[in-house]
């Protein structure tokens, strides 16, 4: 049930984030989703590509210092509470987000929350538990490809 | 020395190390007796060391004994520019064989020249060199020293063959094909800087050549300063011993100095130069184990005697016996060159120790580039450091945290507050040659 999300360490300085997406986009890789952290001096790009082994080898190859990490992807639905509810499920069982980000598909009324734990496989269970929708890479680029 | 074949391998020596060994008495008997002739040479035949001797009413008669030296004058880098190009030669041009020149990157170069004598003697001190890192015939000695003017290249090229290894005369550069060559051609032995082969573990990793699985077993490394923990991120990333070896074109470039196999201390080739350590400021002597700065003082050159040269590198004799059983003395490793010394803020700071410091917070970053800028009036130094696969987080916290530390290592062992930047890979320029650790963007 979980994703492999790609880091790209980058400077924060002007034109940084055309390389790697350049990289991918050369490759007719398709990226689903990223989100950026960053701090005045340099910041993380993350990734979630359906092929990230051959992503990762391209951008390794390209100089860039990559990291997979394991994330917990939930569907939801795209209305005003559906983030809110998923919130409520992990705070009742006292589970620290690392991180999180959100994005939406062009066809259907949903969206889906990404998020980074500490413990992947022990978030999922409590999800499950908690009536959450987890979703699994091959579903989630089934449904964002259809 | 009975009993050592030509090839021999652990716990033998190689029979050109016999000078090594040599009994003390004999050893300080060879140096008088071949720092009478210098002196005498040099007296007869340099205008600027005669007059100088002149001036202090002293002749070659007056050296009876090793510590005599003390009471002529140094030779420093200046008197080599001053006297440009040829100034300094004792030897007419006729018995020049070779001249060497330093890269010069502030104004002209500095000349040095060999004759035939000083070629062999060069090529017999890096042949010792090599049988100190326990290398012999049937190696495979990739040298990557730049050929040229410069002394590395050449200096290692002929004891490589003195020794009846096999030579690879790739010179610097071209990394690609300096990892085909040492793959294919199954290299045992690279020289180059310590800065160029971490470039060149990088530069295999990229191109799919696991450097743990070559034949690589020693890199004899040099012509910048380096630290323990440089040395320790080479060994664990590639199966060589990496040893230390000390030179200088004034004196005759490499072969000065090399670590044994205890990698404990550089030997100085003592039956050829005479070493001294004397406080950098008033020249007077420093008891052995009290660092101050290296003066050399060549026993047998001909065509450039080189007497009580200060070499600018700070270092300590230490008179300790090795466990190897060699009778010349080692010196500490060369960590600092007061040439590459810069003031900050009042404060002395040599790479080195930048170097260090980040080496122990985080053992995985060899590549490092220290910019100096001034803004109202003020220094200040940034240490740009490229973030490796090993070290980086995918957390924004975690890696704040490791800036925060190296930053406050650095600030520890300086006393001054620095701005730690981690970098992008690949955005330090590597060098083919020495590397380039402090760019001085501040107007003078």
């Amino acid at each position: 049930m979980k994703l492999h999300q790609l880091s790209v360490f980058l400077e924060n300085k002007p034109g940084r984030l055309t390389g790697p997406c350049k990289v991918l986009a050369d490759a007719r890789i398709n990226i689903l989703t990223l989100s950026l952290a960053d701090t005045q001096q340099f910041g993380i790009m993350r990734l979630i590509v359906r092929d990230w082994q051959q992503a990762r080898a391209l951008l390794e190859k390209a100089g860039y210092v990559v990291k997979t990490t394991e994330v917990v992807a939930v569907e939801v639905a795209d209305r005003p509470g559906g983030l809110a509810a998923v919130l409520g499920v992990i705070e009742r069982v006292g589970m620290n987000v690392e991180y999180m980000y959100a994005f939406t598909f062009r066809r259907e009324d949903k969206a889906v929350l990404v998020f980074r734990f500490e413990d992947p496989d022990a978030a999922i269970k409590a999800l499950q538990a908690g009536g959450v929708n987890v979703i699994g890479s091959v579903e989630l680029y089934d449904k964002v490809e259809k | 020395m009975i009993g050592f074949s030509s090839v021999d391998t652990d716990g033998g020596f190689h029979p050109v190390s016999a000078p090594d060994f040599l009994p003390l008495p004999q050893l300080r008997s060879l140096q008088l007796q071949r720092l009478k002739a210098i002196v005498r040479r040099a007296y007869e035949s340099v205008s600027l060391f005669r007059h100088r001797l002149v001036e202090r009413r002293l002749n070659p008669g007056d050296i009876e004994t090793l510590e005599d030296i003390r009471k002529l004058p140094f030779t420093v880098k200046t008197d080599l520019r001053d006297t440009y190009p040829f100034g300094l030669f004792a030897s007419p041009m006729s018995e020049v064989v070779r001249l060497h020149a330093s890269s010069g990157t502030t104004g002209k170069p500095i000349v040095v020249a060999y004759t035939q004598e000083d070629i062999d003697v060069w090529a017999n001190v890096m042949m010792r060199s090599f049988a100190a890192c326990g290398l012999h015939r049937g190696d495979i000695i990739q040298n990557a020293y730049g050929y040229g003017l410069f002394t590395g290249g050449l200096g290692a090229h002929y004891g490589a063959e003195a020794l009846g290894a096999t030579v690879i005369p790739i010179s610097g550069g071209n990394t690609d094909r300096q990892i085909m060559i040492m793959k294919d051609f199954g290299v045992t032995a690279i020289c180059c800087t310590p800065s160029y082969f971490v470039h060149l573990i990088e530069r295999a990793g990229e191109l799919g050549v696991d450097m743990k699985k070559l034949p690589l077993r020693a890199g004899v490394f040099g012509a910048e300063p380096w630290t323990e923990g440089m040395r320790k991120h080479i060994e664990a990333n590639s199966n060589l011993k990496a040893y230390d070896i000390y030179g200088l074109s004034e004196i005759i470039g490499p072969g000065v100095g090399i670590e044994c196999q205890y990698q404990a201390g550089l030997h100085i080739f003592e039956d050829h130069f005479l070493m001294e350590i004397v406080h950098p400021d008033t020249g007077e002597p420093c008891p052995d184990g009290t660092p101050g700065e290296l003066v050399l003082t060549t026993l047998s050159k001909r065509a450039m005697p080189m007497i009580r040269y200060r070499t600018r590198d700070i270092t300590c004799i230490n008179p300790e016996p090795c466990k190897c059983g060699r009778t010349i003395r080692r010196i500490s490793r060369i960590t600092a060159r007061s040439d590459d010394m810069f003031i900050i803020r009042g404060v002395n700071v040599y790479p080195s120790q930048i170097e260090t410091a980040l080496l122990t917070v985080e053992d995985t970053l060899p590549h490092y580039q220290i910019i100096l800028t001034r803004e109202k009036g003020l220094d200040q130094v940034e240490v740009q450091v490229e973030v490796t696969a090993q070290a980086f987080s995918d957390e924004i916290r975690a890696l704040e945290e490791l800036r925060n530390q190296l930053s406050k290592a650095i600030e520890r062992t300086l006393g001054i507050r620095v701005q730690v930047s981690l970098v992008e890979p690949h955005t330090i320029q590597r060098s083919e040659g020495k590397a380039k650790r402090v760019i001085d963007k501040r107007v003078m």
